[in-house]
This record gives C-alpha cells, structure tokens and sequence, in this order.
C-alpha cells in the first residue's frame, strides 16, 4: 500500500473517533451537568410535546433566528439544508448497495452544493460588511467559512472539471468501513477535499460547531414551563 | 409637554427620538467610561463576599468561572455554541441607546467567553488569537465591572438566538465571579444586606411601614368614603402580599398599593403586609448569587408559615416574580401547607382578573377617561414568568384588567411590546444614579416605540407592572420631554375604576 493510502486510512480512523468521542463527550457533559433553576424564554410551552415541537421548528426552521433576521436567516437555512443534502448524496460512497432514496435525491444534492455556496458566501459578506458582524468576528470566524467553501468547492471541481474515480473512492471509504483497505487514489483534488473534511471532523467538538449537538441542551429552549403546577401538587 | 419645566442637568446628550427605529453605526468605547460605584468592604462582607480585591485575583476568578460552568448546563451550553451568527447584535436596547459594540449581547458574552476559552478548551489555550480567547487581567476586569453593569438581564437577546442563549444567565454570573474576588457592585449588593436584615431594600422598619399604611387608609376613606384596610402582620389572614418596598411610599408605586388593598376590599378577602417579608424585590438574581436569593426567598416563606397564612401573592413587580414564580419552590420550598387549590405563588394581576372573570369587582371605565394607555410588558415578567394558565398569559391578563379598568388603550408597535418587549432600561440592578447616562440612553427604544403612539393614537399614559420600571420611567420620561407622571401602575387604573360603596 502507497503512503498516500496509509495516511488516509489513519487520518480517517482518526477523525472518525474524534468526531465522535469528542462530540459524544460533551453532550454527555452537557446531558450530566446540573440545570437546578427553570429558565425557560417565555412564552413557553407548558407540557413536554409542546417543547418537542418548539425544538423541531428551531432546528428545522430556525423559528428564533427568523424573527431575528431575515438575512441570517436565509443565509443560514439555506446553507444548512443544502448541507443536509449533500451529506445524504455522499451516503452513495458508505453504501453498497446503495439505498434507493439516497439515488433518487443525488441531483438535488448536487443543487443543494451551489446552494451551500450561496449560503456560505451569504453570511461570510455578513462578516465584512456589516459593521456589528464585523466587530464580533474573530479569525477563526472566517477560516470555519473557509474550511466550508474549500470543502464546496472541491468538491464541485472533481463533478465539473477534474473528474475522479469515484469507484475507487467507494472502494476506499467501504474498505474503511469493513476494514478491507484499499487504495486511495493519487488525485490532488480528492486528496485535498478528503484532507479538508477530515480537518473539520476532527475541530467539530472543539470549535463552535458545538452548537448542533448543543441546542438542544439549551435550557431556555428544551424546559417546560410548569413550574407552578409541578409545585402545587399535593404530595 | 411644556416647554418650560425645568429639564434635568445631565453631562450627555440625550439621544433624539427617531420616528422609526435605526440601526446605529457602531462607536467603539463610547460608553467604557460608564461604571457605577464599588461596593465598600462593609457592604461586601455583609452579604458574604471578600471586602476588597482578593490578592490572587485572577486565579480566583478563573477558578470560580470553571465552578459556575460545572454546575451549569445553562453557561455551558451557551458558552460553547455561539456561533457569532449577529442576530442578537441589534436586540440590546443598551446598544441601541449608546452605539457602543460591547453592548452587543455576543460582545458582551464574549467578554465572558474569551476567559473561559482561554482557560478551558483545548483551540484558546494554544490558540488564543485565533479563537479570540484573553488572559483574565487587569484590562479585562474593567471592561467586566463597565460592561457587565450595562446589562439588565432582560433575556430580549434570548429570543432571537437560533440556540437560545441567555446574556443575563452570562452577565450573572460575571456579577458572582466579580463579588467572589471582593469587586461589588455597591447599588445591589447595599441593598441585598438591607433586605435581609430589615426586611426591605429601601431599609424601612416596622413602626414606618404602620406610620405609611395607617395613613393610606385615611386617604382612601378621604377619597371614597369607605374604610378600606391595609393590614400587617395579621395573623390568620388568608393571604399574605408581598410586594415591592417602593409601592409603600414611591409614585406612581403605591397607586398600585392603594389598588391592590381595594381590589382584596371589595372581593371581600382577608389580607396582610409581612413587616419581616416586607420586599418582593430579589436583588440576589441580578448579582447570580443562588444563596443571596435564598436567603431572601426564605423570610417569604418564614412570614408565610409565621402568620398562618393559605395563599402567597405577589404585588406589581417584575424580577420578583420572575424569582417568585420559577424559583421560589426551589429557593424556599416544599410550600404544602398553603391551600393547593390557588397557584403558589399568585401574581395580583391573576388575582384580580379572576375576580373581575367572575364580576365580583364594579368597575367604571369612566375612572380613567382622562386618560389613554398604552402598556409596557416588564421584561422579567414577559421572558422570564407566566401568569395564568395559558402561555402568553402574562401578556393578555395585564391587558385584560387595563381594558376592564379604562376606555382608551392602545398598544404600542408589536416588535416592541410582549415577547419582543423593550427593557425600561433600569432593570436588573441598575436602577441606581450613578448609572443615569445609561439609564438614559438604554430607554431609548421604549420612548420611541411610546412617542409614535403617543403622536397616532393620543396616548397620555403609559401603564407598568414593575416597581423598577415605574421608578426608571419616572426618572427617564422628562429628559424625553415627557412628564414624569406619564407612567401609572396598573393597579391604580383599577384603583380609579373601582366603585366602593356609593361613591
């Protein structure tokens, strides 16, 4: 086996058990630690299935954010859909056979990257054009927005200009899965998309992408608000 | 408005009222000179703290800021997820009043989030300027003292972030870790030590408070006619009020008193003040200090169980029952041997729309044609409590006993009122005079959203459930050109509509 194709084979066991034991360590430090005072944002729904469908609407459709922002927003959603689909597009390289949903949706993953770019291009705009967003950005604000749209974009290069052998990739990622290693293949584009992904996995339960697992921890958001009828009951 | 009346000295500009919101361009430092007075070491000490700047200071804070994080899911959470999305950026009413960007919530909290950063993930320990992560020092405890004093923890922020996260939750606890290295606010924590020694934060004993109620019952019998009773410490009462200090003798505060004391008049319940649970105010929230509030909460209790009373209820104030409504069973509890049949605790708004529900309070409208309201939702009351059963209720009951109690009401613009309420701008412990430019300048965006329906719909008064709103109003409403006694309580609408007797 080539060193290319060992470096690949560690680096993605790696950023595998990174991802996650990292990001399984803090939602098991956000589930342990202790949340004594209810302080939900009212109005807030007073029994569980209320809070269940406050949570779906703010992880489907960023209730809060809209009525924040209608740029954020759509920025935002946006990208994060279009992210969505083009993750499940890439269920085709870690499945054989592949599933037939998953083959019926690959155009729409493949909208869904120019999509992801708008978005990202969207909210990075954000970062230098208006002064308040541009104060509060720090550098590592800009290289996340980078990361991303290196991602997108070399990722959209080997469909559209510099094609890969994607067999071999399956071969690659599947080899990984069965541990049955096969070669990666020597092709700079995909190196480079597999090196950047590989780095994102491995700064997601460090950096602030710690907010996917962490709103739904987020107490002003997942508490009941029955504090009264839960304390007035007899016995 | 005349043009006359003697507007008060101030050595800022009062800002101009815009007739529709604007963004301002942010002004780096404008308002870094704003800090209200260090607590002096008695004042410390008294409530628990060190006197003076602890020798290790920086390590203390560090320490305790990772003790705080432990213990709560709520700054853990929100420490780690911000994304710096900048929804929140324009939501502070502090910010929209000074243009300074570190009044934006996420700057603020990242006054926070730098040090824990810094000290407790792997990205600011080897790399802290990439990740924006600062050494706790000297530079930085002064942005905190400036800073985490020009927030009044009024969570308007926490609505709009797409993961929930609460500045006041950071800015209380910034306040803890500030006491804990002996660096006090004086204004709060003065009168955390009053409250729990005398009872109330204005530091009133016993004989005063009998001196105030005895002769608020000589004027309503001047007024009405009828002998209407203001009870303390009477034993065996069925209900025990406890409201804030200031509606003893503040305007247009005690109005509401008066109020509240016709309202239990005509539905003929047995009522009393407790001279040693004198305060619904908890200054403890606002300096994140769960054992001060404890310790606040417990004397309701003790008054409670003392005079054998069946029900608490709470008078017109919104932190309070912001503490009283989500915490008090935690602080103080278990309350079993109060009557379970009512809501422990009761807010006075939900008592007396009950009571007018079931048409046991005559009401005339016509009490208040001098009047047109409009309503401002106390923060506390509107993003952080409920009243009734219903979500929401917090907002429809206040409106509710306005419309029972008057003919002329309209609200103001829907993004300012409710959930998306404005702050009065003297919440959360700021309330004081050496805040007054802030104080100011923060009420910037409730005086506009009040001048516009001023200007469209006549409106002359504005209507409030909180003793801190009513007092910042008071204070803020003439440098706006408005008159100091444009805000009224709510219960002093009802006051003037309730017909006792023949009258």
């Amino acid at each position: 086996m080539s060193v290319l194709t060992v470096a690949f084979t560690f680096l993605f066991y790696f950023a595998s058990a990174i991802i996650l034991l990292g990001t399984g360590y803090k939602i098991r430090q956000y589930a342990l630690t202790p949340a004594p005072l209810p302080i939900p944002t009212t109005p807030a729904p007073t029994t569980r299935a209320g809070v269940v469908k406050r949570m779906l609407l703010e992880v489907t459709l960023f209730s809060s954010l809209f009525k924040a922002n209608k740029w954020i927003w759509l920025f935002g959603w946006i990208m994060h859909a279009a992210l969505l689909f083009v993750l499940l597009r890439h269920l085709r390289y870690f499945t054989d056979p592949v599933w037939s949903w998953v083959v019926l949706i690959q155009p729409i993953g493949l909208y869904a990257a120019f999509a992801f770019i708008f978005g990202l291009g969207g909210l990075w705009a954000r970062r230098f054009l208006v002064d308040r967003v541009a104060y509060i950005s720090s550098p590592s604000d800009h290289l996340m927005l980078a990361l991303l749209v290196a991602i997108a974009v070399s990722g959209l290069g080997m469909k559209y200009v510099v094609p890969t052998d994607i067999v071999a990739v399956k071969a690659f990622f599947l080899g990984l899965i069965y541990f049955d290693w096969h070669p990666m293949p020597s092709d700079w584009l995909l190196n480079l998309h597999l090196l950047l992904v590989a780095l994102l996995m491995i700064i997601f339960p460090f950096s602030k992408l710690l907010h996917a697992p962490g709103v739904f921890f987020s107490p002003t958001r997942n508490q009941v608000d029955n504090v009264r009828e839960r304390g007035s009951t007899r016995g | 408005m005349c043009a006359n009346e003697a507007v008060p000295v101030a050595d800022f500009e009062t800002p101009a009222l815009k007739p529709y919101p604007v963004i301002p361009p942010i002004e780096i430092g404008s308002m870094a000179h704003s800090k209200p007075y260090v607590a002096k070491p008695d004042i410390q000490q008294k409530i628990g703290f060190p006197g003076e700047l602890v020798d290790n200071w920086e390590q203390v804070a560090v320490e305790k800021m990772g003790a705080l994080v432990d213990n709560s899911r709520a700054l853990r959470v929100f420490l780690d997820s911000c994304v710096k999305c900048g929804a929140c950026t324009d939501k502070c009413h502090y910010y929209l009043g000074t243009s300074d960007p570190l009044n934006m919530p996420v700057a603020r909290q990242d006054l926070f989030r730098s040090v824990y950063r810094r000290y407790y993930t792997l990205a600011g320990k080897y790399f802290p300027k990439l990740v924006g992560a600062r050494d706790m020092d000297q530079e930085l405890l002064d942005q905190w003292y400036s800073y985490f004093h020009q927030c009044s923890q009024c969570r308007r922020c926490s609505v709009y972030c797409p993961y929930g996260i609460d500045t006041a939750e950071i800015s209380m606890a910034a306040r803890e870790i500030m006491d804990t290295i002996g660096v006090g606010q004086k204004y709060c924590n003065e009168i955390i030590g009053k409250a729990q020694t005398i009872g109330n934060n204005l530091g009133l004993p016993k004989p005063a408070m009998i001196d105030t109620l005895e002769g608020l019952e000589e004027d309503i019998e001047d007024e009405t006619g009828v002998k209407v009773r203001l009870p303390l410490d009477e034993k065996n009462a069925d209900i025990l009020l406890v409201t804030p200090s200031a509606d003893f003798f503040a305007e247009p505060h005690v109005d509401g008193l008066i109020g509240y004391a016709k309202v239990f008049h005509q539905a003929g319940l047995s009522w009393t003040l407790s001279s040693h649970a004198s305060e619904a105010a908890n200054f403890g929230l606002f300096i994140g200090s769960e054992d001060n509030m404890q310790v606040l909460a417990q004397r309701v209790r003790d008054a409670a169980l003392e005079l054998g009373v069946r029900r608490i209820v709470f008078g017109e104030c919104g932190h309070a029952w912001r503490v009283a409504y989500n915490f008090l069973h935690k602080l103080a509890g278990p309350f079993d041997f109060l009557d379970q049949d009512y809501p422990i605790p009761q807010h006075i708004c939900e008592v007396t729309y009950d009571l007018i529900q079931r048409n046991l309070l005559t009401l005339d409208k016509s009490g208040n044609d001098d009047k047109v309201l409009t309503f401002h939702d106390s923060c506390n009351v509107s993003r952080g409590s409920r009243m009734g059963d219903q979500a929401g209720g917090q907002f429809e009951i206040p409106r509710a006993i306005i419309r029972a109690s008057c003919n002329h009401f309209h609200d103001m613009a829907s993004d300012t009122i409710k959930e998306a309420t404005f702050c009065c701008g003297g919440g959360g412990g700021l309330l004081t005079d050496d805040l007054v430019e802030l104080r100011v300048k923060g009420a910037l965006p409730r005086m506009e959203a009040f001048q516009q329906v001023v200007e469209q719909n006549g409106v002359t008064h504005l209507a409030a459930i909180c003793a801190i709103c009513k007092s910042q109003f008071s204070k803020v409403l003439p440098y706006y050109g408005f008159e100091m006694d444009q805000v009224v309580s709510v219960h002093q609408l009802v006051s003037n509509a309730i017909v006792l007797g023949n009258d």
